[in-house]
């Protein structure tokens, strides 16, 4: 059991992020689609966690609480996915190797255990981040 | 709306076989009049010419492929807008100029139409939001119809009526001009991979022939009394000894007369006839056959052709001659684009290169200058660079000065690699023939306005036409030794006047227009059998609703609509 | 009696189904149903009917609380924005019609801003490729009539292109392919089973971030030459079996998504993907297209090529002639350089999709957001500016992943005195032009009739 698994990480679509963002980024249904991240079992083994443990990811550029699920579609060991949005963008490089677009997909990164850590919410995130959020932690 | 009086201009104008004379033109409101009130705005044009504005008749300037063209070549923006002016909007692009761009040059020019020569019915919305962004002059679109799965089910089986209220829907529904064809049942063919390279070749699964496709459109669109003819590019596009496979194809003509209201005399139109005109059976012995070709169409009244003049420039290929483009990347192994269109047609995209040091470019040249000095009618001979295929439209005034002066064609063969190759495989070097400032409108005026059914709106200056008058910085009696100043007289309008407001002033745009979409509304009785097929296929093939097909009227928000009552 | 509208356009994915049928209320005011819309399509109709949505502008105040404000206030405050700013940014266009990104393109010539859409951070290093190599495609009706082998790579429609397999690429009986699926071969190229890898017949499970070498090794099997045992994570004899499938194949159809463009090689993954297509051609017939996200995402790049010559990250702060150069002119690298000094997010969500890092550069300075709805941009925008719901509210030209142009009609009437985004960004061109005392530039009548018809207030 690691204290620490190192992970390759993609973030893209799913239809339950298609789905809750159409309804409001806000909603509890994007909160519930989003701020997740899967991962095969045999990684949560290694990592010595449940599915449905909080976790910390932490890319070269900072890090996100998430929720660590067991994939809805089948991820091979080694590989993570968090759903395009808010969560992942916590974490998505954003170096384009001079294209425009950032490295959403295949960047390294850390997940440790954070079970007691909350997850927080998309305003939070996003709105602290720029110096605007007034509600609590 | 005002009153103007160009004075004192050499008038040139072959509708009235008026060759210079020193006259005034004037105008109310948006057309031509007899006389002009005592309020009239004076425009003095002594020591110039006076024409009519310039009518083109087949240029790719609006549509689905001539963007792909924009899209995937930003090297065409570099350092190419020479006559950008502050205050308009921005000109960007050479061969694949931008909207805007493509507007003011024409303008520039003293043109008042250009005809769109090939429109994807399906993309019909994306050509005319594109010909909305083009200010100031009038366009009309051609729906390509050659390789159309209804067209080719109904011609297969001899239903002519059938075939021309499915052309009369689809005109109305795309709001487009007239019948096209663009490498009859080879574009099909292109679907699968495959083409049609002569006229008897069967299209695959549909079991028809392009020579049955041609002479079934003959038909359909003379059932109509469509304003314009056919307008044909022919099958077997740039290919060495191509020359026989147009013949036979223009033969398809041969005793159909023209049935029309619109005062045009020919049953088919062949586009850029220089790509057609190729001789040899390989690059290595490729020759000119522009004297065979013109032999024909100099002894045949009912047919028109353009010329598809290769300019020598860098520049962007695209037709709906989809298996052509493919070809094409074979031999340059540049770019491709390629957009085939379900059960209608296909484009390509192909960036070339006409260099002056090949030989092929050389001739291909050659050709197109040849067609021209050997047409012994110019009005049915219509210049054009097939824009922007053989070059871009803003060298129509090189053209014009290599036609007007054996100097101009002299210089310009000398600069070649292999000019006495050229020389060899063409006739260019031995006709001294140089066209006058009558043949040139005879060419770009009067001559196209006639054949696209529309000589009662432009092409001359008779009272009652539209008032588009373009005055050009020469003298009729003694014209400049150096050619090149006919080329800058003609590529920049010392007035042009369109729709009877001033939009070019030395030169330089100075007014946005007024500018209009025409199209063709043919009225057919009602036709149980073409409506149900067509419902049909929307159902099962199409992957777009019928009702969101239709290109809505306010995508066209200036409409000249021109009404064929098909008596049955 | 509720109405029922049929064809109607679904502003959602690259799909653009216009097959969408919406149950309207009496009085033309409230959408009652929908059928035939995928999941994400049905709330999109149902949500704006959300009491929550914001009718009137809002900007934020000293103490970070917003407050509502009038059109005309928002309006001004926007042209004068704009005119401050040395080199604003007006990015988005994910979600509006090309009449409204015509108009924004006006605003943005004046302003000398910065023009870039969605592209810029999806499909942008397919248009690297397209520069560099074409495309050789098709619209999807093609793929509905001729495609026996279909292939996707990198891409996931089951989840973001719901209906693309029934109505296009792998169900549909066309007209060369009258038994449907069971005539196709479908390929799925992803490093993750997703769903659409579970419908494919072969799915090559590739090794993450490894798509350069997957498609070279293909291009090289098909020009008979031998490959290693092992490429990308996938076996030899599994590379043969799918290029043999290709080869026997009378169509092959290529789609690919962010798999292959957000990801390590980028452009040049989709460089080598539209070679592979090329290939192809010379033995039998094959397709390209890219998995374009949003409805109408293919809009700009069309508009603006045929406006300014380039589909995106389009320079216009030298006045005089447009400029582009991704990498250098491209969003998230303004951001990242901090080089623009305005940010104007227009139907799109940049809050949420940018790396927050972007999203911290770009708030430090005015950063205004106009988009139909609550969204990550709006909650951080010092002004957001609400607009009709286009496929709903608005009708217009929207152009499909295959970029077909499809004109969506509107169901019912968006909220009283709401602008689309045409309306509003024309009249922030009028006040631009009212407060630099200069000549509006109208290049058509239909525009002076719309200026005319358009106070909404």
């Amino acid at each position: 059991m690691a204290e620490k698994v190192v992970m390759n990480m993609i973030t893209q679509r799913a239809i339950e992020e298609g789905q809750a963002m159409e309804k409001g980024k806000t909603t509890p249904e994007y909160f519930q689609a989003c701020s997740i991240v899967e991962m095969n079992p045999d990684d949560m083994k290694r990592l010595g966690i449940w599915k449905n443990t909080n976790v910390r990811v932490t890319s070269e550029v900072g890090s996100v609480i998430v929720k660590a699920i067991e994939p809805t579609q089948f991820c091979p060991p080694g590989l993570a996915h968090i759903r395009q949005g808010v969560w992942a963008n916590q974490i998505v490089p954003p170096r384009t190797q001079s294209t425009g677009t950032p490295q959403y997909s295949g960047f390294p990164v850390t997940i440790e255990p954070a079970i007691n850590e909350k997850v927080k919410s998309a305003l939070e995130l996003v709105q602290g981040s720029v110096g605007l959020w007034k509600g609590g932690n | 709306m005002a009153e103007f009086l160009i004075k004192n201009g050499f008038v040139i104008d072959p509708t009235q076989k008026i060759n210079g004379d020193i006259a005034d033109i004037a105008i109310k409101d948006d057309k031509i009049v007899e006389k002009a009130g005592p309020g009239a705005k004076i425009i003095d044009a002594k020591g110039k010419v006076v024409m009519a504005g310039g009518v083109d008749v087949h240029a790719h300037v609006a549509g689905p492929k001539v963007n792909i063209g924009r899209t995937m070549r930003p090297e065409d923006k570099l350092f190419k807008s020479p006559h950008a002016q502050e205050n308009y909007r921005m000109e960007m692009g050479f061969s694949i100029p931008s909207t805007f761009k493509t507007g003011y040059d024409y303008a520039r020019m003293g043109y008042a139409f250009v005809m769109e020569a090939a429109m994807p019915p399906l993309h019909s919305p994306h050509v005319h939001e594109e010909i909305h962004d083009t200010p100031i002059i009038d366009e009309g679109a051609l729906p390509v119809f050659a390789n159309n799965w209804f067209v080719m089910e109904y011609l297969k089986n001899g239903e002519i009526e059938n075939s021309a209220a499915y052309c009369a829907w689809l005109l109305s529904a795309t709001k487009g001009y007239g019948i096209k064809l663009v490498n009859p049942g080879g574009t099909a063919a292109w679907a699968w991979g495959l083409n049609c390279l002569t006229i008897h070749d069967p299209v695959p699964y549909y079991d028809i022939t392009p020579a049955e496709i041609i002479t079934g459109l003959i038909k359909t669109n003379e059932y109509l009394g469509l304003p314009h003819s056919v307008h044909i590019h022919q099958n077997s596009l740039g290919v060495p000894g191509n020359y026989a496979v147009t013949l036979e194809s223009l033969k398809l003509a041969e005793g159909v007369k023209a049935r029309n209201k619109f005062n045009r005399d020919q049953v088919m139109h062949s586009t850029h006839i220089q790509f057609h005109s190729y001789g040899g059976d390989s690059w290595g012995n490729f020759e000119s056959k522009a004297k065979d070709v013109m032999d024909y169409v100099n002894s045949h009244k009912n047919i028109t052709v353009d010329l598809g003049c290769v300019t020598l420039d860098e520049t962007t290929t695209m037709t709906a001659d989809g298996p052509f483009e493919h070809h094409l990347n074979h031999l340059n192994h540049l770019k491709w684009a390629n957009t085939d269109v379900e059960l209608e047609t296909a484009a390509g995209v192909v960036p070339y290169v006409y260099d002056k040091d090949i030989k092929v470019c050389g001739i291909q040249w050659a050709i197109g200058l040849e067609l021209a000095l050997y047409a012994k009618d110019p009005s049915r001979t219509f210049i054009t660079t097939d824009h922007p295929n053989a070059g871009p439209f803003t060298r129509y005034p090189r053209v014009i000065k290599w036609l007007m002066s054996k100097n101009a064609r002299e210089e310009t063969l000398n600069t070649f690699k292999h000019c006495s190759k050229v020389v060899d495989a063409t006739d260019i070097q031995s006709i001294d023939s140089e066209m006058s400032l009558y043949n040139i409108a005879e060419m770009t005026r009067s001559g196209p306005a006639k054949a696209l059914g529309l000589s009662h709106m432009y092409g001359g200056l008779g009272s009652g036409l539209d008032a588009n008058v373009a005055v050009f910085d020469l003298n009729i009696n003694d014209m400049p030794d150096d050619p090149q100043k006919i080329e800058d007289a003609f590529l920049r309008a010392s007035w042009f006047i369109k729709s009877g407001q001033i939009v070019v002033k030395d030169g330089e745009i100075t007014n946005h227009g007024n500018k209009r979409t025409v199209w063709v509304n043919a009225k057919v009785k009602e036709n149980p059998q073409v409506t149900r097929d067509i419902h049909d296929k929307f159902l099962k093939n199409y992957t777009v609703g019928i009702d969101n097909y239709s290109v809505r009227d306010y995508l066209a928000p200036n409409p000249y609509v021109i009404n064929v009552d098909v008596e049955a | 009696m509720p109405k029922l509208i049929t064809q109607v356009g679904c502003p959602y994915c690259g799909a653009s189904c216009d097959d969408i049928e919406v149950l309207v209320s009496d009085d033309g005011k409230k959408i009652l149903e929908t059928r035939n819309a995928c999941v994400i399509g049905n709330e999109i109709f149902h949500h704006v009917s959300n009491p929550d949505r914001p009718k009137r502008p809002r900007q934020r105040q000293t103490d970070g609380t917003m407050k509502e404000i009038s059109y005309d206030e928002a309006i001004d405050f926007t042209a004068k924005t704009l005119i401050k700013a040395k080199k604003p940014l007006i990015y988005g266009f994910g979600s509006t019609n090309c009449e409204g990104m015509s108009a924004v393109a006006r605003v943005a010539e004046k302003a000398g801003a910065v023009l870039d859409n969605c592209a810029s951070i999806c499909h942008g290093p397919s248009f690297l490729a397209i520069f560099d190599n074409g495309y050789p495609s098709c619209t999807l009706g093609e793929v509905k009539n001729r495609a026996d082998v279909v292939i996707f790579w990198g891409c996931n429609p089951m989840h973001a292109h719901p209906r693309h397999t029934s109505r296009y690429s792998i169900f549909p009986r066309g007209f060369f392919t009258n038994k449907g699926q069971m005539q196709r071969t479908v390929i799925s190229v992803d490093p993750r089973e997703t769903d659409t890898a579970k419908l494919a017949d072969i799915h090559l499970m590739i090794r993450q971030g490894h798509d350069y070498d997957l498609f070279d090794a293909f291009r090289t099997v098909l020009r008979g030459y031998d490959i290693p045992a092992e490429v990308a994570g996938i076996k030899k004899e599994q590379i043969l079996e799918a290029a043999e499938k290709m080869k026997k194949a009378r169509f092959v159809m290529i789609f690919f998504g962010m798999g292959c463009t957000h990801t390590d090689g980028r452009n040049h993954n989709i460089d080598a993907a539209i070679s592979l297509t090329r290939d192809l051609n010379s033995i039998t017939k094959a397709s390209i297209m890219a998995m374009r996200g949003h409805y109408n995402i293919a809009g700009p790049g069309q508009v603006w090529s045929w406006q300014f010559g380039f589909p995106y990250c389009i320079d216009l702060s030298k006045g005089t002639h447009a400029h582009m150069n991704p990498g250098e002119t491209s969003s998230i690298d303004l951001a990242m350089r901090d080089e623009v000094d305005c940010f104007v997010n227009v139907g799109t969500d940049a809050g949420a999709h940018f790396p927050i890092e972007a999203v911290k550069h770009l708030k430090k300075h005015p950063f205004i957001t106009v988009d139909p709805n609550i969204c990550m941009a709006s909650e951080i925008a010092d002004l957001h500016i609400p607009v009709r719901v286009v496929g709903v509210e608005e009708p217009g030209v929207v152009y499909r992943m295959d970029n077909v142009p499809i004109q969506f009609k509107k169901v019912i009437d968006g909220p009283e005195g709401v602008p689309s985004d045409e309306e509003l960004f024309d009249r922030i061109y009028i006040r631009m032009c009212e407060l630099t005392e200069t000549e509006p530039l109208w290049i058509h009548v239909k525009e002076h009739a719309k200026a005319s018809s358009s106070q909404v207030e």
